[in-house]
């Protein structure tokens, strides 16, 4: 997050609000539920989830049966093919809605782990370098400028043209490229927090550095990198359904939502719903993240967290 | 204000060395270079003349000093498809791709102060939900899917708008450049609208204010000269981020760019243009920076004055 996006502080809570109870916070899941637009896009990248674990196990065979006889039948065509006729199908026969789900799986293969190794290896490079501050500060952040000053296509474009595209390539390509972002923000939170007495506290005990960056450091930095995550994970969906477009990603007989509104391209003018359908997974999957990842933004901050509990009448009171 | 774009520019220029080494050390170091100059279909006898022509039998080091004395005479070989020098093909494209980018971000930075200023000047007003709405398309909706909708909905249903090429005057313009716009005008107008927020509760537009300027003349001369800084800094960014835009509605819309030439040269296996073309967006992103420090130099005093950047 930038420091442009944080800049407006809020005022302290609204002192009408009803002085509850119990002084601690209200749980998260309680706040979650409170939240409807929240819940719904948690649901959304639940349901996406399950499409993918299950999907495959379930639809695989659906999507790959072929009948040129029920080829391009637009959507709603239950009649032919039951439930799995809603999206309609493609030039083969196959349920163009199958296919979404079982695609899920493979947004999911590439977009999970790249998020975790990049957060895994960005945050450690950066709380390290944070900490430790002087020439290994100044060498992650130069690594990190090269990486973030050349456009991420290029080095997939280059990458993938050496190596066969497939999902592991696609998952090492895609976590250099988000490494930066991991780095960045946990290097300057952990720079200043290294700064803070409880750290001087633990340097007196003569704890050694490697413990007090896991202990005392990497508790307090974790809230803001699963924000990130969780936007950053938005960001993966998009690039991998970019190169699995441009046909240096996801290869076939794989499905992957990029390659099928690729695929769905030749054939606009007959069927639409072939690259409509596909395109819309994706976006309702990314705005889902987005979403969820403003509201976790707002969770995790306690300066923040009150506007969730301000009853909806009141919000509109409130600047935003 | 000449040590600060001195330091700038070397520290831009790493990028730019790491790219040259980068693609230099991939194409000799993964194995065979044959390979990837030549298609998977060259017999062993052309594999051995291109290696023995091309000096890949002689020691690496001095490969290195023949690979960059050839970049700095623009020789990067010819084109395995066209048989034209590598570097003719990717300048021809080149000006597509710029008139292009700068269009979109002429008009993205409009937009976004527009919007943005206007956001932050009125909260929760329609412009207020507007940029919230433009920030939440940029960075979640895929600009492949637009591009392809696009030209469902405009050119193949309504039959409006030409469905590729850049020859139909104006009317091929509108849609690469919406497509285009999409993620630079989100990221923008929340830039702008950020800087504007805590740029109108700053002690001078208080002043301002209070000695009784009109607010147009406050929003105008005094904030959004202050809020123009941040907006800078993402410039660079974007203009990254521009390049992948590029060569998504280059290949969709078949604009005869920069993007599109890359995207081709890999489907069709030609190492020598796709190599040419990533050097050139890579210079080309080089002098951006280098441009964008000079502005950013010029416009804040403090970073100009500061020696310690």
């Amino acid at each position: 997050m930038t420091a442009t996006e944080r800049a407006p502080q809020t005022p302290p809570a609204p002192t009408s609000a009803p002085p509850t109870p119990r002084r601690r916070a209200p749980r998260l899941s309680r706040l979650l539920l409170n939240d409807r637009v929240a819940v719904v896009a948690a649901g959304v990248l639940v349901l996406a989830a399950l499409c993918a674990l299950l999907g495959p196990l379930l639809l695989g065979e659906a999507a790959q049966r072929q009948d040129l006889a029920l080829s391009k039948l637009p959507p709603l065509s239950f009649d032919e093919l039951g439930w799995l006729g809603l999206l309609g199908t493609d030039p083969l026969g196959r349920s163009v809605l199958a296919r979404v789900i079982v695609a899920s799986a493979t947004t999911f293969a590439v977009a999970l782990p790249t998020v975790i190794l990049s957060m895994v290896i960005g945050s450690a490079i950066g709380l390290w370098a944070g900490f430790h501050r002087g020439r290994r500060e100044t060498v992650a952040m130069r690594f990190a400028d090269v990486i973030m000053s050349f456009p991420s296509l290029l080095l997939a474009v280059v990458v993938l043209y050496v190596f066969t595209p497939g999902i592991a390539t696609i998952v090492l390509v895609l976590t250099i490229t988000r490494i930066p972002v991991y780095l960045r923000t946990s290097r300057a939170e952990s720079a200043e927090l290294q700064r803070r007495g409880f750290v001087d506290a633990a340097r007196t005990f003569g704890t050694p550095s490697g413990a007090i960056i896991r202990r005392h450091v990497l508790p307090i930095v974790l809230p803001t990198l699963l924000t990130v995550a969780t936007l950053d994970f938005c960001f993966v969906v998009l690039a991998e359904s970019s190169l699995s477009f441009l046909g240096i990603g996801i290869q076939p007989p794989d499905v992957s939502w990029g390659l099928m509104v690729a695929e769905g391209r030749t054939y606009l003018r007959t069927a639409w719903w072939l690259s409509f359908f596909p395109g819309l997974a994706i976006v309702v999957t990314t705005v889902s993240a987005t979403v969820l990842s403003a509201w976790v933004r707002l969770a995790t901050d306690p300066a923040q967290r009150w506007r969730l509990s301000v009853p909806a009448a009141r919000k509109k009171e409130v600047p935003a | 204000m000449t040590t600060f774009l001195r330091k700038r520019a070397v520290s831009s220029a790493i990028p730019l060395l790491v790219v040259l080494l980068g693609v230099f050390l991939l194409a000799r170091l993964t194995g065979d270079p044959t390979s990837l100059y030549l298609p998977e279909s060259a017999t062993p006898d052309q594999r051995a003349e291109f290696a023995a022509a091309n000096g890949l039998d002689k020691p690496v080091w001095q490969q290195l000093l023949d690979y960059l004395w050839g970049v700095l005479h623009l020789d990067f070989g010819t084109s395995l498809r066209t048989g034209e020098p590598a570097a003719e093909m990717v300048l021809r494209a080149y000006p597509h791709t710029l008139q292009l980018a700068g269009v979109t971000m002429l008009l993205a930075v409009l937009g976004a102060v527009v919007v943005g200023s206007w956001a932050a000047y009125r909260p929760n007003s329609p412009a207020d939900r507007a940029s919230s709405f433009l920030s939440m398309t940029g960075a979640s909706v895929p600009d492949f899917w637009i591009a392809v909708t696009g030209v469902w909905i405009f050119a193949v249903v309504l039959g409006i708008l030409p469905t590729s090429g850049n020859d139909n005057g104006i009317l091929s313009w509108i849609l690469p450049i919406f497509v285009l716009m999409i993620r630079p005008l989100g990221v923008l107008t929340q830039v702008v609208r950020g800087a504007m927020v805590s740029a109108l509760s700053a002690p001078y537009v208080r002043l301002a204010r209070s000695k009784g300027a009109d607010s147009r003349r406050v929003v105008t001369h005094h904030a959004l000269r202050n809020a123009a800084a941040p907006a800078l800094t993402v410039a660079g960014d974007l203009a990254v981020g521009l390049v992948n835009g590029a060569v998504i509605v280059e290949t969709i819309f078949g604009w005869p760019g920069i993007g599109k030439l890359m995207i081709d040269s890999i489907l069709q296996r030609d190492f020598a243009v796709l190599q040419a073309a990533v050097l050139l967006t890579a210079v080309t992103i080089f002098l951006l920076n280098v441009v964008i420090d000079i502005c950013y130099a010029l416009l804040d005093a403090r970073v100009r004055d500061t020696t310690t950047v």
